[in-house]
């Protein structure tokens, strides 16, 4: 027995401390949260996905720190008019194959995005009706109506250009070995253990990469993400649980960037999917503006995470340019939360349940809300579910309350469109204002920032009388890095952008 | 010993054949949409996941879904991950020799620790070191896999930097760093099963020292060490094989905790993240395979038995 130890103690002593060696080449490893779906812009759901995306494909357009799109592929835009919308290519750039980025390569990718089989990009850009090649670095977007969130889209995935001739050698497979026009061309994918990326020398802007190697490894448990970033083993994470910051605060060789993400959480009412919905507080919508004023955000925020994240009543974020300020939370009021309950003239207490995706956090929530909710005569009853089966439960309507977050995008219609109107995959309540459904359609077309704003203001009062959804807090993106990284931006949707990061010498 | 082998290799067939039909059946008891998990963020979007579902045969009744799938099997195709596009042949192939990497230096530990400590614990009975080989077995049995995982990461990797915290590097591609990556959740692994060889081990033994034979050797003079290895542990082994073949089995069915602790790209990792993402495909050909593996040990096990004791080898 004691040989034995000897053995394993001289084991772990010859592999001594060379073997925690920070990696002393060029490459960058990222620890992502966890393993993205398939690397096919046109196929792929994951958020993760698009984190690796951003080292190996580049879009049309981009989003700057401030969320304002910029060039990227495309040097700019011009509309005609709100149905013609004129690109211009950015001329010199290669594909990692060694095609040239031209019109026909964009006319190719977007005519892919709208009709190959299990396209996820469709939906997206489905307002483009054809696809006109004007000469080689000028291509026109014609729509079938004008469409205020098509740019953003082309700022998304929906604007990852493909090498053509690979993606239409490799048909559905193209996913396993991807070839862009980003900064990194893929090397290898080992699921579920790591993404190898490697510097594509002939990229258009090879003067802002200063990385040989990318490697994107997956790691769900966010205690271990957080063990690597520690032990060298990963030089920045993606995502660090707000609990997790202060340990890494401490670290003297680490740091953390935080900012405000796109996303929200919130509780979703059931008010209309089926016979679930034939509840008290499905119902009643005085009902569930009781319940909203019982919760008292920034309490709960304190409590589940440290205070950080940022209390909301409405979809989109305040660093959103679609953020209605007017829009604020109310502050906990017990005393009217009471009267409207009475005003109903449903007993109390007034049983709720309230289903929740089984992360530890969110259950932390449901029961701060649950101790909450209790005084204005509420007897909540937690439903911890896993995350599939939640969702499946929110779309056949067996839920009375669902808790579940949204990772957000930059554009306001992709945080609410599907969320609010009429007959879509996330209105998972089955909520149905013909005014409200009106509006979004109104802000779709409204020509300026501005006037989709004036438009959504409107839409937040029907929403906060209605309330089909009490809008509760916007994460942040928190980042953890390695003090020797250098130049990294963060932009609020949370994608890793490489372009202008380096180690220290 | 080739008929009983024969006729077990034969039992194979009917075994992996219910197996094939309680997995498909299981899995569609989950509740939850592979459709809309595929789509993902664009599951708002119900054409898009109307349409996954038409393309994947959801669809479909459940019989023309499995008769789909078993056709496919039968003609050597696992099929594709949903949410890889990988075929499901090539992600085991990629995971199973890590798992079987794993799963076989944890039962090293375990054989290692297990064997002789219960050993020792049956000839000192009573004694000090009876007292730590039961201790270090009641530790090994209590502390939860995950627990000792993260301690492990955070002393070993975090504050002494001697092993990377997670990860994994092939024996193929370089041995010494694969034993550096593996080491740490093959001892997490092999510890809690230590314990339990330990506890059989020491059991088994106490009841051979007991026997008759033991008595008439130590009578005929033989060394104390000589009773105890050649006549005692041999016949005490037997249970104790049997346990340890059970166990190996249960290792490489994929060490589902200790695999995500210390992200091990292994069997266990691939089946929780399908079952996660309702991957069908990929939960299918790993509990197939598994099942497989699971029937092939026993069967292995079987014939150890008469390797150990001549008196089993008539069958």
């Amino acid at each position: 027995m004691r040989s034995f130890l000897l053995a394993i103690g001289l084991l772990l002593g010859l592999a001594g401390p060379a073997l925690a060696a920070t990696p002393a080449d060029r490459t960058l490893r990222i620890g992502l949260r966890e393993d993205p779906d398939i690397l096919d812009p046109t196929l792929s759901g994951s958020y993760v996905g698009r984190i690796v995306f951003a080292g190996m494909c580049d879009k049309l357009f981009d989003y700057d720190t401030k969320l304002d799109i910029v060039p990227q592929l495309a040097t700019g835009y011009t509309y005609k008019d709100p149905t013609h919308l004129i690109l211009h290519l950015r001329p010199g750039v290669l594909f990692q194959d060694g095609e040239k980025f031209n019109a026909a390569a964009v006319k190719y990718t977007l005519t892919r995005d709208l009709t190959m089989v299990r396209s996820l990009r469709k939906g997206q850009i489905n307002d483009i009706k054809s696809i006109e090649v004007i000469n080689p670095l000028t291509v026109e977007l014609v729509l079938k109506a004008p469409d205020a969130a098509l740019l953003a889209q082309l700022a998304g995935r929906p604007g990852i250009m493909l090498a053509p001739d690979v993606a239409a050698k490799e048909g559905k497979d193209f996913g396993l070995h991807p070839v862009c026009a980003g900064p990194f061309r893929f090397v290898k994918r080992i699921p579920e253990q790591k993404i190898v990326l490697e510097r594509f020398k002939r990229y258009w802007d090879a003067k802002a990469i200063h990385f040989d190697k990318v490697e994107y490894i997956p790691i769900v448990n966010s205690a271990v993400r957080l063990a690597n970033l520690q032990a060298g083993a990963l030089d920045l994470v993606e995502y660090i649980v707000p609990t997790d910051v202060p340990a890494v605060e401490k670290d003297p060789k680490l740091r953390i960037a935080m900012d405000t993400s796109l996303g929200y959480n919130g509780i979703t009412f059931n008010v209309g999917n089926g016979p679930e919905s034939k509840t008290p507080i499905g119902e009643h919508a005085r009902l569930r503006r009781a319940f909203a004023l019982a919760i008292d955000r920034k309490a709960l925020i304190h409590v589940v995470y440290d205070g950080l994240y940022t209390p909301i009543a409405q979809a989109n974020p305040p660093s959103s340019q679609f953020y209605v300020p007017s829009v604020q939370p109310p502050a906990r009021d017990i005393k009217k939360a009471k009267a409207l309950v009475a005003a109903t003239g449903v007993k109390t207490p007034i049983k709720v349940t309230l289903m929740v995706p089984n992360s530890p956090d969110l259950l932390q929530a449901a029961q701060v809300i649950q101790a909450m909710e209790q005084p204005a005569g509420f007897d909540v009853k937690i439903q911890a579910m896993e995350f599939a089966s939640s969702l499946a439960a929110a779309r056949s309507g067996h839920f009375q309350a669902y808790m579940i977050g949204w990772s957000g995008r930059a554009d306001a219609d992709g945080n609410m469109y599907s969320f609010l109107h009429s007959g879509y995959g996330f209105n998972y309540g089955h909520y149905d204002d013909p005014k409200v459904d009106a509006l979004l359609d109104a802000a779709r077309r409204a020509p300026t920032v501005a006037a989709r704003r004036a438009i959504y203001a409107r839409l937040w009062g029907i929403v906060a009388k209605d309330m089909p959804v009490i809008y509760l807090w916007s994460p942040k993106n928190i980042v953890g890095l390695k003090k020797t990284l250098l130049g990294f931006r963060q932009v609020p949707d949370g994608i890793i952008r490489l372009q202008g990061m380096r180690f220290a010498k | 010993m080739q008929g009983p082998i024969g006729a077990r290799l034969v039992q194979l067939v009917p075994t992996i054949f219910l197996v094939s039909i309680i997995v498909f059946a299981l899995q569609q008891l989950m509740p939850g949409d592979p459709a809309v998990l595929l789509a993902g963020e664009s599951a708002g979007n119900p054409h898009v996941v109307a349409q996954i579902r038409d393309q994947l045969l959801l669809n479909r009744p459940l019989w023309v879904q499995y008769l789909h799938w078993i056709d496919g099997v039968l003609h050597g195709n696992l099929g594709y991950s949903w949410r890889l596009s990988e075929p499901v042949s090539e992600l085991i192939a990629q995971k199973l020799p890590v798992t079987v990497q794993l799963s076989v230096m944890a039962f090293l530990f375990a054989v290692v620790i297990g064997v002789p400590a219960g050993v020792v614990s049956a000839v000192k009975q009573g004694t000090a070191w009876d007292w730590a080989a039961n201790a270090i077995g009641l530790s090994g049995l209590s502390i939860p896999n995950f627990w000792l995982g993260i301690v492990l990461i955070l002393v070993v990797s975090v504050d002494l930097g001697w092993l990377p915290p997670s990860g994994y590097v092939s024996l193929a591609r370089d041995p010494l760093r694969s034993i550096e990556t593996t080491i740490m959740p093959a001892f997490v692994l092999g510890n809690a099963i230590a314990a339990i060889l330990m506890r059989h081990t020491r059991s088994a033994m106490l009841q051979a020292l007991a026997q008759d034979y033991v008595r008439t050797a130590r009578a005929k003079g033989l060394s104390e060490t000589r009773v105890v290895l050649r006549h005692a542990l041999r016949n005490a082994l037997i249970p104790v094989v049997t346990l340890g073949g059970l166990q190996l089995g249960l290792l490489l069915s994929g060490a589902v905790l200790t695999e995500q602790v210390f992200d091990i790209p292994g069997l266990g990792k691939l089946v929780v993240d399908s079952v996660f993402n309702r991957d069908y495909p990929v939960i299918q050909g790993v509990v197939l395979v598994t099942a497989l593996l699971y029937v092939l040990i026993n069967l292995v096990t079987d014939v150890l038995y008469a390797v150990i004791n001549p008196r089993l080898r008539g069958g």
